[in-house]
């Protein structure tokens, strides 16, 4: 029996995930430390963590390695992905400081949960090998199990949880499967041993298999990014998770989905676009049909956003798809990138809002409770005005240009037909955002809510809006970030 | 850098954005000093804006007062600005109505003054500045904000029905813009593949298309001709696209239907000239024939439902599809008379319409109606409005010796002249400067003449000096463009013909 090699590993690669799984435990601790309803110091060192870390990566911009045998690397793309997780995280905190306790389900293991889920987000980012892809899924998954029930006893909280947990199981069993069939039809697990192996050609029995493991795979993933038609679970967890959480999966667990699934498509079957290609072009136009007209006919608040982050899923998949041409490999990494971004600050702003307005004791979210705002609270207002402006892609904002790298991607992609696609439902997904707006400046106030107007959350609605606002006026920094992440992603 | 070695046309753009921020340090009660700084700043980008006709080099075609500085490097977007002779009046004609309009809502804006001070002038920013981007990108990013601030004046600010009016108009053109922003991508992507630099410059753009560097083929080229034209014309708005007009300039507050009527609808005339024709001139001629048909139908049907209408307002916003309808049917003469009397019919239009909205909005102020059932025998109480309102009301009619008959007969000999359109189209257009005799005439009758039968009108007392000297500073330019029209063609010339002689070229070279 040969012996075990244990291979040397950098830990500079995991540094990142190293503080942030640390970072969790040390919470779990300050959680039994921290008294009863002063929780929110654990919500406080949760932050630093997530700061810590995120600078922790700024040395390894640059300089790509990889360890543990290849499964985990840390190039550009994968920074890249962490620092938007990181923020969005960083964001998610500071707009749940205060909504936890006046929602009275205050209790410390939730900002651990959070970090545990950043995590397996940032494995997501970071792994080339399938295992590690699972391991990082399941970690997400299971902790957003918790976090979707964390209103308990809230009936519809538990309705979500429930029904995030027996979705989660079947999209897990899709994954599972079809990395059994990859792994049979190539014999490796690695993401680029899969390439190699594809490389240099599959019998014919195993082309099958690996084509049904593939397929498999992405259904997998499917779920998890809510694209169609594997998104019918969204609206229900959306509305039924406390907000922060719905926020935070609604940025976060799709932006990890994507991160996970750009590499296996483009690294493990790049050289295979011919077959996915088309087939995930027809997906994401039926996933932005859907999640748009759907919207509109929606007149709660957040199951608007819902069904309008799964438009927003397809116009993502939009540009991951375009990266698999050759002629828009760079761009559409790069759209893919800079609309994740501009997504998750836009996305995070408007549930921020979302939460300011909410009342203790209430589940709905109807659009009657924005009316007047303006009148009322205009810097939420703003904000939110922003964040619809740049949900529907109206410059000068964030979105704006987000739309605008993936259109360009789709069209050098030789997707003149997705674009096309993209933007009829961009003009669809306006009619919803703007009213909205109009519900805001331009009606009388229906009731009297008294909105939060904490200082932890005005800074995350602060930080989203002006995020959303400076990268539209000015997205260069940006641009020169995303283009500066598709090096690594070299097949 | 430019001619003066100094970014005039950058503190034309963004004094008014300017006020805006300082607007926002005002308390929001002192409606006093809100007044002052908003005009204060309006007044400002109009008086740095009347150096760029003196300075204005009325014998060159190319653009002046440029300025270019990088945006985006690695995409070739970049901050570049200049006007030539077919964007001067417009820029004038923008930084000339917005005092006016602002001067216009001392009486008539009733809450959230600030807000609407701060909209106003960030409109201002947002018009001016399609009309003087020379990129492509730029110019997209200005045309797609002017939609923001103009839907919340009339969703806020507006009348009954503003809601729906403002959600109309927004989706309407935003719709149609998304379109122009595909064609866009695709004539950039193509540029970028022919040349293998990428730019969203217009010169160059224009350049490599004229010069053969860009070939488009004509299938291509008719569907990205048709993603620019979708956009404009909804702006303009073109018959059967003008459906969101007449529920915009209804509902909007009479701030905003004089900006709306003034301005805004130009943004489409010039977007035709600028891109359909510049970019697409085999298109263009392609399609003229077609547009002219449209653009007539436009004029006698926007005509014919201006006569059925009893609510002033109402006849005043059909009155622009009629007029807008000479607009297309001008540029898509494709020569140089038709070009250069759209240009004028386009000032010609935003100073005699925006005149006229004040007119019927001094009215509303007073009585809160609008029918004209409810008038009559006007001129007997107000004997100063009534003559203000007959001068407008002659205006927009075109009664030679004011500006509207110098647009409008140089648009019709374009027309006649035109190979694209012709005799017949002329002929149809007659017709509509008849019909708008007809509908504008009457409706002044129907309010200013005869006796007072209305006793609610017998205690009107006239128009205040303020808003008397509102319409005298329409009338001025009025007179002036109709006594020597010369002032305002003279410095378009070189520019109009250097288009018309490039449309003439490409189109000859085609057959």
């Amino acid at each position: 029996m040969p012996d075990i090699q244990i291979p040397s590993i950098d830990l500079g690669v995991s540094l990142q995930l190293l503080i942030i799984f640390g970072g969790a435990m040390v919470l779990l601790l300050a959680d039994l430390f921290s008294g009863e309803g002063n929780k929110r110091i654990v919500g406080y060192i949760a932050l630093l963590f997530v700061v810590g870390a995120a600078a922790a990566g700024v040395p390894y911009w640059d300089a790509p390695r990889s360890t543990f045998n290849g499964m985990l690397v840390l190039d550009n793309f994968a920074l890249t992905l962490n620092w938007i997780f990181l923020l969005s995280t960083a964001i998610t905190i500071l707009i749940s400081l205060e909504y936890l306790p006046r929602q009275g389900i205050e209790r410390g293991e939730y900002y651990a949960l959070l970090l545990f889920a950043l995590g397996g987000m940032m494995l997501l980012a970071q792994g080339t090998d399938l295992i590690v892809l699972f391991l990082g899924l399941e970690l997400l998954s299971i902790t957003l199990y918790v976090l979707a029930g964390f209103a308990y006893p809230r009936l519809s909280s538990e309705e979500a949880a429930m029904k995030y947990l027996l979705i989660g199981a079947f999209a897990a069993g899709f994954l599972v499967f079809g990395i059994a069939l990859l792994y049979g039809a190539t014999g490796t697990s690695s993401l680029a041993g899969i390439a190699n192996k594809l490389g240099s050609g599959l019998a014919a029995d195993d082309v099958a298999f690996m084509l049904a493991g593939a397929a498999l795979v992405i259904i997998g993933f499917g779920y998890k990014i809510s694209m169609a038609p594997f998104h019918m679970w969204t609206p229900d967890v959306y509305e039924g998770s406390p907000t922060p959480v719905a926020a935070f999966m609604s940025v976060g667990t799709k932006g990890a989905g994507f991160a996970a699934l750009a590499r296996l498509l483009l690294v493990a079957l790049g050289s295979q676009y011919a077959t996915w290609g088309l087939i995930l072009a027809i997906l994401a136009a039926v996933t932005m049909v859907i999640g748009n007209v759907s919207a509109v006919a929606q007149t709660n608040v957040k199951r608007m956003l819902a069904y309008s982050s799964i438009g927003h899923a397809g116009y993502i998949l939009m540009g991951v798809l375009s990266a698999g041409s050759p002629a828009a490999a760079n761009r559409g990494i790069e759209g893919f990138l800079f609309y994740l971004l501009a997504y998750s600050l836009t996305n995070l702003g408007a549930f921020a809002v979302l939460i300011a307005l909410e009342q203790r004791g209430e589940a709905a979210w109807s659009l009657d409770d924005f009316a007047g705002l303006w009148h009322r609270q205009p810097f939420l207002a703003i904000a939110m005005a922003l964040c619809m402006f740049s949900l529907a892609g109206v410059p000068p904002t964030a979105g704006f240009w987000g739309k605008f790298y993936v259109f360009t991607a789709a069209w050098e992609a030789g997707l003149q037909w997705l674009a096309v696609v993209g933007v009829i439902t961009s003009a669809i997904a306006a009619f919803f955002y703007l009213r909205i707006i109009v519900q805001m400046f331009m009606r009388d106030p229906v009731r009297e809510i008294s909105p939060s107007l904490d200082r932890n959350l005005m800074i995350g609605v602060g930080l989203a809006a002006l995020g959303v606002i400076v990268f539209g006026i000015s997205p260069t920094p940006v641009i020169d970030l995303v283009q500066g992440s598709v090096l690594a992603l070299s097949r | 850098m430019n001619q003066l070695g100094f970014p005039l046309l950058s503190l034309v753009l963004w004094l008014p954005t300017l006020g805006a921020l300082a607007l926002l340090f005002v308390p929001r009660d002192s409606i006093g000093t809100q007044r002052t700084v908003a005009l204060a700043f309006a007044l400002a980008a109009l008086a740095v804006s009347l150096p760029l006709y003196f300075a204005f080099d009325a014998s060159s075609k190319g653009f002046q007062f440029a300025e270019a500085v990088d945006w985006v490097r690695s995409w070739g977007i970049s901050y570049n600005i200049s006007i030539d002779g077919v964007s001067l009046w417009l820029v004038l004609l923008t930084t000339f109505l917005t005092p006016i309009t602002l001067i216009s809502t001392w009486d008539s804006v009733h809450k959230d003054f600030r807000s609407f001070q701060i909209l106003m002038l960030l409109l201002e920013t947002g018009m001016i500045g399609v009309f003087v981007a020379q990129d492509l990108f730029l110019f997209y990013i200005f045309w797609e904000f002017t939609l923001i601030p103009m839907a919340l004046l009339i969703g806020i600010w507006g009348s009954a029905n503003r809601v729906r009016a403002a959600v109309k108009f927004f989706l309407y053109t935003f719709a149609g813009s998304v379109f122009m922003l595909l064609g866009i991508i695709a004539l950039y992507l193509l540029n970028r593949q022919a040349t293998g630099t990428p730019t969203f410059d217009i010169a160059i753009l224009q350049a490599n298309i004229a010069n053969g560097t860009l070939k488009i083929d004509p299938t291509v080229g008719r569907l990205l001709f048709a993603s620019f034209f979708l956009a404009f014309a909804i702006k303009v708005p073109l018959w059967p696209f003008h459906t969101w007009l007449p529920l915009a300039h209804t509902e909007a507050p009479t701030a905003g239907s004089v900006i709306l009527a003034g301005v805004l609808l130009k943004l489409g005339g010039y977007g035709l000239i600028r891109f359909n024709l510049q970019l697409f001139p085999e298109a263009a001629r392609w399609a003229a024939p077609a547009i002219g048909v449209l653009a007539v139908i436009g004029i006698l049907y926007g005509a014919m439902v201006s006569f059925a209408q009893t609510d002033m307002k109402k006849l005043v916003a059909y009155s622009s599809v009629s007029h807008l309808g000479f607009v297309v049917l001008g540029i898509f003469a494709l020569n140089q008379q038709g070009i250069s009397g759209a240009i004028l019919q386009m000032i010609n239009h935003g100073l005699s319409t925006g005149a006229l909205f004040l007119v019927v909005g001094y009215i509303y102020e007073r009585r809160h109606t609008r029918e004209m059932a409810a008038f009559g025998g006007l001129w007997k109480v107000m004997p100063i409005y009534g003559g203000l309102a007959l001068a407008m009301v002659m205006s927009s009619v075109g009664l030679p010796g004011l500006n509207g008959f110098v647009g409008e007969y140089t648009i019709m000999q374009g027309a006649y002249l035109s190979d694209a359109l012709g005799g017949a189209f002329v002929a149809f257009a007659v017709i509509g400067v008849i019909l708008a005799a007809t509908y504008l005439l009457r409706m002044f009758r129907l309010t200013f003449m005869g006796d007072v039968t209305n006793p609610e009108n017998a205690t009107l007392s006239d128009i205040t000096p303020r808003e008397i000297a509102l319409l005298v500073l329409l009338l001025v330019p009025i007179v002036v463009i109709g006594v020597y029209p010369n002032l305002l063609f003279a410095p378009m010339q070189p520019a109009v013909e250097q288009i018309a002689q490039q449309l003439t070229s490409v189109v000859a070279s085609i057959r």
